[in-house]
């Protein structure tokens, strides 16, 4: 493991950043730190960087203890939100400048600048300032300057945060393959869960300082640890119903609960993914719910369909293949069969998901 | 889309009707014209016909005359190099002061920082005559240090030390006011971003910091170097006016004018406005240049892209 953090803890006044914190990060990997604002992922991310020391707990860097290390001494290469380049200094000169500090040979220096400047693709614009060139450029330029020192681990700060959508989209294409071809263990922060999935190996989901699951993309999107990571991910259907003996059910829908089989009835939350829905002109039996079509459109290969149930009147969105979706000839006002093919059920008691089908 | 055309239309209303009822806000024409005529006329009278006399009764003689007061007047000359020693140091004492105070209380929370960003103020508060006195009660002869100086064989009041003293004390605030709002403004981000480089605190100040604040720092010691060569009523104080020692540019115009020497008095005035204007000049070049740092700092942070 490169990166090993343990116990982490870390407090603003009464705010509680970090709330005992422990990671690993394996060499070589490039890792999300996904999460909406507030949730500590930037204090997480100064903290392995040494710019923030933490109240409690370690930092490991290949097995050794880096916690009381300066940021100076930790050798790592750090991307800021907002670039933070030196205005006064051109392109070659910033991405020299932790050469520079280093009492490098001139010659070695300029050798290593303009190979990394072909590497993030500017070297045309060494002589360029940094007001004159565009965010993605700046971004780039600050990519290299970090890269520049030949980090242990690189860090990056809500990367792509300041660019457009446009810009964003390739950049964080380049960004992938840049990590493909260098392999240096990297850390980024987002708030931007389309990001976290295109680029990272492994997602750690962050909220209120603590961390809410690890795993690689898919695991996070196929098995949401909590609640909160569904919600965050978003793009998800909710139903209030409840359970009872065995069953969990929202109006006459209901679907195998083993965990809970008292009488006593409880409220209790269904989720269900838009793909996650078989829609049919005909019913079969109570693992399916009748609802009325309130809208559906072909996207892409997808047909996206908005619905709402006739017995509980909630409003859903289903996905379904546009081949079956021209086979049912979906539209309007069509009353159809809904079934889910898989729901996880979250009560009060827990956040974590107790079943699914 | 059509929402933000809507938008725009009705953005354009909403200016054009401002425009309109802007006009009814402003004052009526001759408030407007009484206002600018009695502005130019207090200009003219204080500032433009004071400093066009002095220059006229410097020249009265011809340039010639002129020229031999002030070279052959080995006083005047004396002088103008008291002048010229005692200005430069104060005003490097400054940035020092200035560049060091600027970092702490931009960059850093403390207890008291209010209170010191306050007493940075003081010497534009206290009569430069006050100052000289505190000078001497601290450093004369029968002063609180006074003893442990003649002991030591030093020598500040009545001499040059003290003449440095006296005016690094009344321009301190020139430099510091400058830079705080250049620094604050700049933020910390390069600075940490050079830190996460492997710099440590000198190369960050020398290859950071420094290229950031030049003009607004340039701007400082202009400003604060003007104040410096023109100062009176503190140096007066503490210089005991010996002349071809202690006498400074300021003194040596009061002296002779004393003398009724008006030729030689405005002669060498004339040198200490002509520095004025040439430090006017420069000043209005360094200010545009201080500001345009200090908008494109603000950009660059809050974006991270320039206009």
């Amino acid at each position: 493991m490169s990166i090993a953090l343990r116990n982490l803890g870390k407090r603003f006044g009464n705010f509680v950043a970090l709330d005992n914190i422990n990671l690993e990060i394996p060499t070589g990997e490039l890792v999300a730190l996904l999460g909406p604002s507030g949730s500590g992922k930037t204090t997480l991310l100064r903290i392995i960087s040494g710019l923030e020391t933490p109240d409690e707990g370690d930092v490991l860097y290949f097995g050794e203890d880096v916690t009381d290390q300066s940021a100076r001494a930790r050798n790592v290469g750090f991307v800021f939100q907002h670039y933070a380049l030196f205005r006064h200094m051109t392109v070659f000169e910033n991405v020299a400048f932790g050469l520079r500090v280093r009492r490098r040979k001139k010659d070695e220096i300029k050798k290593k600048v303009l190979e990394l400047l072909k590497l993030v693709r500017l070297d045309s614009l060494e002589g360029r300032l940094p007001a004159q060139l565009s965010g993605g450029q700046r971004q780039r330029v600050a990519l290299a300057r970090a890269l520049a020192i030949e980090p242990k681990v690189l860090l990056l700060d809500e990367p792509f945060g300041a660019l457009d959508a446009k810009v964003r989209q390739e950049l964080r294409q380049w960004l992938r393959r840049l990590h493909d071809e260098i392999h240096v263990t990297s850390v980024f922060v987002t708030h931007d869960q389309e990001e976290a999935f295109e680029v990272a190996d492994r997602i750690v989901v962050m909220n209120q300082g603590k961390v809410e699951q690890i795993g690689s993309p898919q695991e996070i999107f196929e098995k949401p640890a909590s609640q909160f990571v569904f919600d965050f991910l978003g793009n998800v259907n909710v139903f209030e119903g409840h359970i009872s003996r065995g069953q969990a059910s929202v109006g006459s829908f209901s679907v195998d609960y083993p965990h809970y089989t008292e009488d006593q009835t409880r409220p209790a939350m269904l989720y269900v993914r838009p793909h996650e829905f078989d829609i049919d002109k005909s019913s079969n039996g109570t693992s399916s719910f009748r609802a009325v079509v309130v809208r559906a459109h072909p996207v892409g290969s997808l047909a996206r369909v908005r619905l709402v149930s006739l017995d509980f009147e909630t409003p859903f969105d289903a996905e379904i293949h546009i081949e079956r979706f021209m086979e049912l000839s979906l539209k309007a006002g069509d009353t159809v069969y809904v079934a889910p093919k898989r729901v996880r059920v979250f009560t009060a008691e827990s956040n974590v998901p107790d079943y699914s089908i | 889309m059509l929402l933000i055309v809507g938008c725009g239309k009705m953005g354009h209303e909403i200016l054009a009707a401002t425009l309109r009822s802007k006009r009814h806000l402003q004052e009526p024409w001759w408030v407007r014209w009484s206002l600018i005529v009695f502005t130019v006329a207090v200009m003219t009278v204080l500032i433009v016909i004071p400093v066009i006399c002095v220059f006229v009764n410097a020249f009265a003689d011809g340039p010639r005359t002129y020229w031999d007061r002030i070279i052959n007047d080995q006083e005047t000359l004396d002088s103008i190099r008291v002048t010229l020693t005692v200005a430069p140091i104060a005003v490097i004492m400054n940035i020092i002061f200035g560049v060091s105070a600027a970092w702490l209380i931009a960059r850093f929370k403390f207890p008291g920082r209010s209170w010191l960003i306050a007493l940075i103020d003081l010497p534009f508060a206290v009569s430069p005559v006050v100052v000289g006195l505190m000078l001497i009660l601290l450093f004369g002869r029968r002063g609180f240090l006074g003893p442990w100086l003649i002991e030591h064989d030093l020598k500040i009041v009545f001499a040059i030390p003290g003449m440095i003293l006296a005016t690094a004390f009344v321009t301190l605030p020139f430099v510091v006011r400058e830079l705080i709002p250049v620094m604050e403004a700049l933020g910390s981000d390069e600075e940490v971003a050079a830190v996460s480089l492997g710099a440590n605190a000198w190369q960050l100040f020398w290859r950071v910091t420094l290229p950031n604040i030049k003009w607004g720092l340039l701007y400082g010691i202009i400003l604060c170097n003007a104040r410096a060569m023109g100062e009176y009523g503190a140096v007066y104080v503490v210089s005991g006016r010996i002349p071809n020692e202690t006498d400074t540019m300021p003194i040596r115009i009061e002296k002779l004018f004393q003398n009724y020497d008006m030729p030689g008095a405005f002669a060498v005035a004339s040198i200490l406005t002509l520095l004025a204007l040439v430090t006017l000049g420069v000043k209005v070049i360094l200010e545009r240049r201080a500001r345009r740092e200090m908008e494109l700092a603000k950009q660059m942070r809050e974006t991270g892209t320039p206009v």
